[in-house]
C-alpha cells in the first residue's frame, strides 16, 4: 500500500475527493495539515485543488509559503512522487518545482467543464498506466488554468517529452501548445489543469482518471525497493 | 424599567428618524407602549431590523401558515435556518433558498455572490455539509447594456464565490423579460447533507451559557440591509451602494469547516449565520426560540474599523460571521478549533434567565427589550387583495388575426434562439459542477442528481418558476411551479421529497399585487398537498419595485427528490440510435403565456396552461417506476416552448457532444385537431418525452396503462448528426440537428457579446 499525503491548505476544496480517490485505488492515503512539517513517510505527495488562501494575490502565491512546503520540496528533490492536481498545479509551478506558470484563462472566465487530453507521456509515476496518446475526457474547473512559459522554456519541455498531457478537440483556456499538464526534468513531479478525481467511476460519467491514481500504487508495488521516504526533512531510501 | 443611556452622538428620537427607519406610526406607538418610554436610537434600529418585512414577515404570516408543512419525511419544517428531510440510512438533506435581489440590483457581484454566502450558512449552521448550490436568475432583455451588466455581474459573483468554497452548482434557471430591467432576482438555494443525529437547531439554552462571535470582524457594510430589502428601489437606490455586504468566500471555507468541526465536537449549544440584520437578529432569535434571555456587551465584538458604535455594530451586515452558544467552561477548546482554522471565537455576552435583549457598552446598558415581545409583537398585516383589471384584459388578448404567422419550421428556431429557451451554457460553465466528485447529472439536464458516498442512492434537486404564467394566473402559476419541479426531478428518476420556496413579488401593500401573492401561494400549496411535498421553509421577497414598475410576479420553488438507486439516474438527452421516442401526456391547445407568443408577437397574454394535479402525480410516479425499472434511455420534461422545443432539446444533446441525433417523429395522429403550431408549441403541463430501447417499449407501454398514464409511441432516434423531421397533418418540420444546435448553443454568447 502507497502512503499518500494530502496537503491541505486553507481553501483547499478537492481535498476529500483527492483523498477518496487514491483510498479507491488502495492507497494508504491521509490528510498533512499545511502547518506541519513532516509528511509522515510518505511515498507519494498531493497538492489537490482548491483555492489556497483565496487565491488572494496569485493563485498559489501564498501557498507556496506554508511550513509544509519544504518537507514538500525535499521530497520532490530525492525524486519522491508529487502530483499536483489544479490549484496544486499552480503552487507547484510558484514554488519553482515545475517550469512555467498559470495565468488567467484565454476569455478572461471561470470556466467548469469536460476537456478532452491526450496522454503524451507515460513515463511519469502518474501516468504510467496509459497507452501514448490515449485521449481522456476529464473536467475543468479553473479561472487561471492557462500554461505559459518561455518560448525556450516550451520548447525544452517538448524537446524532453515534460509535456505530459496536452488538450485536443479545442484548447478550454488557451494554453500555450495546448499543455494540460508538464512533469519537471527528473518526471517525478507533475501538475496537471483537469481534476482526474472527478472522474474515477461509471456513476460519474466515465472513469478515465481513474489510473492516475491507480498508477501510485501499481508503481508502488513493483518499484518498493527504490522506494523513497519522507521522514521530517530528511529522506531515507529504504 | 431604567431608560438605558444614550449613546453620545445617537440622533433625537424624531417622526421623520421613525420614518426613516421604515417604522409606521402604529408600528411606532406599538413600540413605546412595549417599552413603557421612547426607545433609544439603538433600539430604534433594532426594531427596525427585526420588524422589517424580511426579518418579521409581517404581510405574508398569515398566507405563509396555509402551507403544508408535515409528512413522514419531515425532520424540520419552517422555522430554522433550513428545513431538513429525511433521507435512507439515517442521512438527511438541509436545504433553503434565499432571495438577495436588492442587493444584487444596486451592486450585481458582490450581491449574488453574497446571497450565495448567506444561504451556504443557513445550510451548514444545521450540522449539514454544503453538497449543492442551485440559483434562479431574472434580469431585463439582454438587448439593454445595463441588462447585461447585471446579468454579467451577478454570474460570476455566483460562481465565484461557490466556485471559492468548494460546492458544486447543480442547476439552476435563468430567465429574462422586461419586468426584470429595473428589479432583477438573484435567488441562490443551497443543499446540505447530514446524519439525522447531528442536526443541530439555533435555540440559545443554558442561562449562564457564553455567546460568542466566530469568524470575520464586524464592519460597516451591510447597515440597514434587511430594511434595504423590504423597501422599493427608487433613484436614490444607487446611493445604497455602500451598504451591499462584500463577501470573502475563503473566509467562509474557514468558516464552514471550523463550524461542522465546533458541531461535530460537542463544545457548543447551537449556532446560527449573522446574516439580516446581522447580531441583532441572530441573538434575537436565538434567544426567542429557546425562550431565554440574552445580554451582549458590543464593546467587546470585534471591529474592523475604530469608532463603531452600538448602533452600527448591532446592525452591520458584514459577512462570514457566526453566533455560537456555548458552556463557558469549553472556551478554550472552541477557541483552538477556530485558530487551527485562522479565524477567532470572541466571548461577546451570556445567556440570561430575565428574557430581556439586553445590549450593553461597558456595562452601560443601551438596548433593553422583552425578547419574547420583540419578535413576536411585531404587528401582522392582512393586506387588501384584488386583482388588477388590467390582468383581466392581459388574459383575454390573444394575437391579432393580422399577425404573420411563420412556418413551424422557421417558428422553431425562433425559440430556441430566445432567451428564455436557449441553452444557459454561457451561464453554468462559470460554475464549478463537479467539485466534490459527486456530480452525476449537472447543470443542464431536468434536474441535477449527486451520489452520497458508500450510499445506494442519490439527490435530485431543481429550481423552476414561470412568471408569465403567474402574472396571467397566479394560482395556476403557482401550481405549475411545483408541477414542473415535480416533473423535473421524476424525469431523473427521482421521487419528490419537499419544497423550500423564494417569493418574489411587489409590494403587499398594493391590492394588486398581494392578491398575486396569495393567490400565487394558494396554488403552491394546492399543488404540495397532491405531490406530497411538504414546504419545509422559505424566503418571502417584496417590495421588488422601481421606478419602472414592479417585478412580474415570480414565486421560485426549490425541490428535493430521493433517486432510489443512483445509477440508474436517467439523463435528457437521446443516447443511442434506433431508440423507441413516447410522448407522455395530452397536449391541449395552450398557448396562453407561452414563449412562443413573446417570440413571435413580444406578447405574454392569454390564459395560461390549466395544471391537472392528479395527472401530474400520476405522471410523477410512472417517470420515477420506469427509471426504477431501468426502462428509459432518456426522459424530457416538456414545459416552455412545448413540445417541439422538447423534442428538439432531447435530439440536441448535450453542448460538449460533437453532434446530437436526428430524430423521426410522425404527430400526425397525436394531438387530434391541432393545428400545427398549437400542437408544437402549446405549454401544456403534464408532459414529457422519453427514448427507450426497443426492447423495453412494450414495458413502457404496459407500466403506462397499469398506472393511467397516457403514451403515444411517436417514432425513433435516427442517426448521430441526422436530422430532426417531425410530420404532423398540415405541416412538415426538418432540420439539421447540427443546425439546431448552432442556434441554441449560441443564442446566449452572442446576446453577451463573445
Amino acid at each position: 500500500m502507497a502512503r499518500v499525503a494530502v496537503v491541505v491548505f486553507p481553501g483547499s476544496n478537492c481535498d476529500a475527493d483527492t483523498l477518496a480517490a487514491a483510498r479507491e485505488a488502495g492507497s494508504e492515503a491521509y490528510y498533512v495539515w499545511h502547518r506541519e512539517t513532516d509528511l509522515q513517510r510518505a511515498d507519494v505527495v498531493i497538492l489537490p485543488g482548491g483555492f489556497s488562501y483565496g487565491d488572494y494575490l496569485r493563485s498559489g502565491a501564498i501557498a507556496r509559503f506554508s511550513p509544509i512546503m519544504t518537507a514538500v520540496a525535499g521530497h520532490a528533490r530525492a525524486g519522491g512522487p508529487v502530483l499536483g492536481i489544479c490549484n496544486g498545479f499552480q503552487i507547484l509551478c510558484e514554488a519553482g518545482l515545475l517550469p512555467g506558470g498559470l495565468v488567467r484563462n484565454a476569455r478572461l472566465r471561470f470556466l467548469a467543464r469536460p476537456t478532452w487530453v491526450r496522454v503524451e507521456a507515460t513515463d511519469t509515476p502518474f501516468t504510467c498506466l496509459y497507452e501514448k496518446g490515449d485521449v481522456l475526457e476529464i473536467p475543468i474547473a479553473h479561472g487561471d488554468g492557462r500554461y505559459v512559459a518561455d518560448e525556450r522554456t516550451v520548447a525544452q519541455l517538448e524537446a524532453s517529452g515534460q509535456v505530459v498531457w496536452r488538450y485536443v478537440r479545442d484548447n478550454p483556456n488557451g494554453s500555450t501548445h495546448e499543455i494540460a499538464g508538464v512533469c519537471n526534468a527528473a518526471r517525478n513531479v507533475v501538475g496537471i489543469m483537469p481534476h482526474p478525481e472527478r472522474r474515477n467511476a461509471p456513476v460519474l460519467g466515465g472513469q478515465d482518471g481513474a489510473r492516475v491514481f491507480h498508477a501510485m500504487e501499481a508503481r508502488h508495488a513493483t518499484q518498493h525497493a527504490v522506494d523513497v521516504r519522507a521522514v521530517g526533512d530528511r529522506h531515507l531510501r529504504v | 424599567m431604567t431608560p438605558p443611556t444614550p449613546f453620545p452622538g445617537d440622533p433625537p428620537i424624531t417622526p421623520e428618524l421613525v420614518r426613516d427607519h421604515n417604522l409606521t406610526d402604529e408600528e411606532y406607538q406599538r413600540i413605546e407602549a412595549m417599552l413603557g418610554r421612547a426607545p433609544s436610537f439603538a433600539e430604534l434600529g433594532v426594531f427596525s431590523a427585526l420588524w422589517s418585512e424580511h426579518c418579521s414577515y409581517k404581510h405574508s404570516k398569515p398566507v405563509l401558515k396555509t402551507f403544508p408543512t408535515a409528512g413522514p419525511q419531515v425532520v424540520q419544517g419552517p422555522g430554522e435556518n433550513a428545513g431538513v428531510l429525511r433521507l435512507p440510512g439515517g442521512w438527511a438533506v438541509a436545504f433553503k433558498i434565499e432571495s438577495h435581489n436588492h442587493p444584487s440590483a444596486v451592486e450585481p457581484y458582490q450581491g449574488a455572490a453574497t446571497g450565495v454566502g448567506g444561504i451556504l450558512r443557513d445550510v451548514f449552521t444545521m450540522g449539514a455539509r454544503p453538497v449543492a448550490l442551485l440559483n434562479s436568475l431574472r434580469f431585463g432583455p439582454l438587448d439593454e447594456a445595463r441588462n447585461r451588466y447585471l446579468c454579467a455581474g451577478a454570474v460570476r459573483g455566483v460562481g465565484d464565490y461557490g466556485n471559492c468554497v468548494g460546492v458544486p452548482t447543480l442547476g439552476g434557471e435563468v430567465d429574462f423579460g422586461p419586468g426584470y430591467s429595473g428589479n432583477p432576482l438573484v435567488n441562490a438555494m443551497c443543499v446540505g447533507l447530514l446524519r439525522e443525529q447531528d442536526l443541530i437547531t439555533a435555540a440559545a439554552h443554558g442561562v449562564g451559557n457564553a455567546l460568542l462571535v466566530l469568524g470575520s470582524r464586524t464592519g460597516r457594510d451591510g447597515i440597514h440591509g434587511a430594511s434595504f430589502a423590504s423597501e422599493e428601489l427608487t433613484q436614490e437606490s444607487e446611493r445604497r451602494r455602500p451598504q451591499v455586504q462584500v463577501g470573502d468566500p475563503f473566509t467562509e471555507k474557514l468558516l464552514l469547516e471550523a463550524s461542522l468541526e465546533l458541531i461535530a465536537s460537542g463544545h457548543i449549544v447551537a449556532i446560527q449565520d449573522m446574516g439580516a440584520a446581522g447580531l441583532t437578529s441572530s441573538s434575537a432569535e436565538m434567544a426567542a426560540r429557546g425562550g431565554v434571555g440574552v445580554e451582549i456587551d458590543l464593546a467587546r465584538v470585534p471591529t474592523r474599523e475604530p469608532g463603531m458604535t452600538p448602533y452600527e455594530i448591532l446592525l452591520s451586515e458584514s459577512q462570514e460571521r457566526m453566533l455560537v452558544v456555548a458552556k463557558a467552561e469549553r472556551l478554550p477548546q472552541i477557541q483552538a478549533i477556530a485558530a487551527k482554522w485562522e479565524l477567532t471565537a470572541t466571548p461577546i455576552g451570556r445567556v440570561t434567565d430575565d428574557g430581556m435583549y439586553r445590549a450593553t457598552w461597558k456595562q452601560r446598558v443601551v438596548v433593553e427589550i422583552p425578547g419574547q415581545r420583540l419578535i413576536e409583537d411585531c404587528p401582522v398585516y392582512s393586506p387588501a387583495a384584488e386583482e388588477d383589471p388590467e390582468i383581466r384584459r392581459r388574459r383575454a388578448q390573444r394575437p391579432s388575426p393580422e399577425s404573420p404567422v411563420p412556418s413551424p419550421a422557421e417558428a422553431l428556431l425562433r425559440l430556441l434562439d430566445h432567451p428564455a429557451i436557449a441553452s444557459k451554457r454561457w451561464v453554468y460553465e462559470q460554475y464549478d459542477s463537479t467539485v466534490r466528485a459527486g456530480t452525476v447529472i449537472g447543470p443542464g439536464g431536468d434536474a441535477g442528481v449527486i451520489r452520497v458516498r458508500d450510499a445506494a442512492f442519490g439527490i435530485a434537486v431543481t429550481t423552476d418558476g414561470n412568471a408569465r404564467y403567474v402574472l396571467l394566473d397566479p394560482f395556476e402559476g403557482g401550481k405549475a411551479a411545483v408541477a414542473e419541479a415535480a416533473r423535473n426531478i421524476a424525469c431523473t428518476g427521482a421521487r419528490p421529497l419537499g419544497i423550500t420556496n423564494c417569493l418574489n413579488f411587489g409590494s403587499p401593500e398594493r391590492p394588486a399585487v398581494f392578491y398575486q401573492f396569495r393567490e400565487a401561494c394558494r396554488g403552491i400549496a394546492d399543488a404540495c398537498r397532491a405531490l406530497d411535498t411538504p414546504v419545509t421553509g422559505g424566503n418571502v421577497s417584496f417590495y421588488n419595485e422601481s421606478p419602472t414598475g414592479a417585478v412580474d410576479p415570480t414565486p421560485v420553488i426549490g425541490m428535493v427528490g430521493l433517486v432510489g438507486r443512483v445509477d440508474r439516474a436517467v439523463p435528457s438527452h437521446a443516447r443511442a440510435r434506433g431508440d423507441v421516442v413516447f410522448l407522455v401526456g395530452e397536449t391541449h391547445a395552450e398557448l396562453g403565456g407561452s414563449v412562443l407568443w413573446e417570440a413571435l408577437y413580444g406578447l405574454v397574454a392569454g390564459t395560461p396552461p390549466r395544471v391537472d394535479l392528479a395527472v401530474e402525480r400520476r405522471l410523477v410516479d410512472f417517470l420515477a417506476t420506469g427509471a426504477e425499472r431501468a426502462l428509459f434511455r432518456s426522459a424530457h420534461d416538456c414545459s416552455q416552448g412545448g413540445l417541439g422545443v422538447a423534442l428538439a432539446e432531447v435530439a440536441m444533446g448535450g453542448p460538449y457532444d460533437e453532434t446530437g441525433f436526428g430524430l423521426e417523429i410522425d404527430l400526425t395522429t397525436y394531438g387530434g385537431r391541432l393545428a400545427a403550431v398549437e400542437l408544437l408549441f402549446s405549454e401544456s403541463q403534464g408532459r414529457a418525452v422519453l427514448t427507450s430501447a426497443p426492447d423495453r417499449a412494450a414495458a413502457v407501454t404496459a407500466l403506462a396503462a397499469e398506472l393511467g398514464v397516457a403514451v403515444s409511441r411517436v417514432g425513433t432516434v435516427g442517426e448521430r448528426g441526422g436530422s430532426v423531421g417531425l410530420r404532423l397533418r398540415d405541416a412538415h418540420v426538418a432540420h439539421p440537428v447540427d443546425r439546431l444546435r448552432e442556434v441554441y448553443f449560441c443564442a446566449i454568447p452572442r446576446r453577451m457579446g463573445d
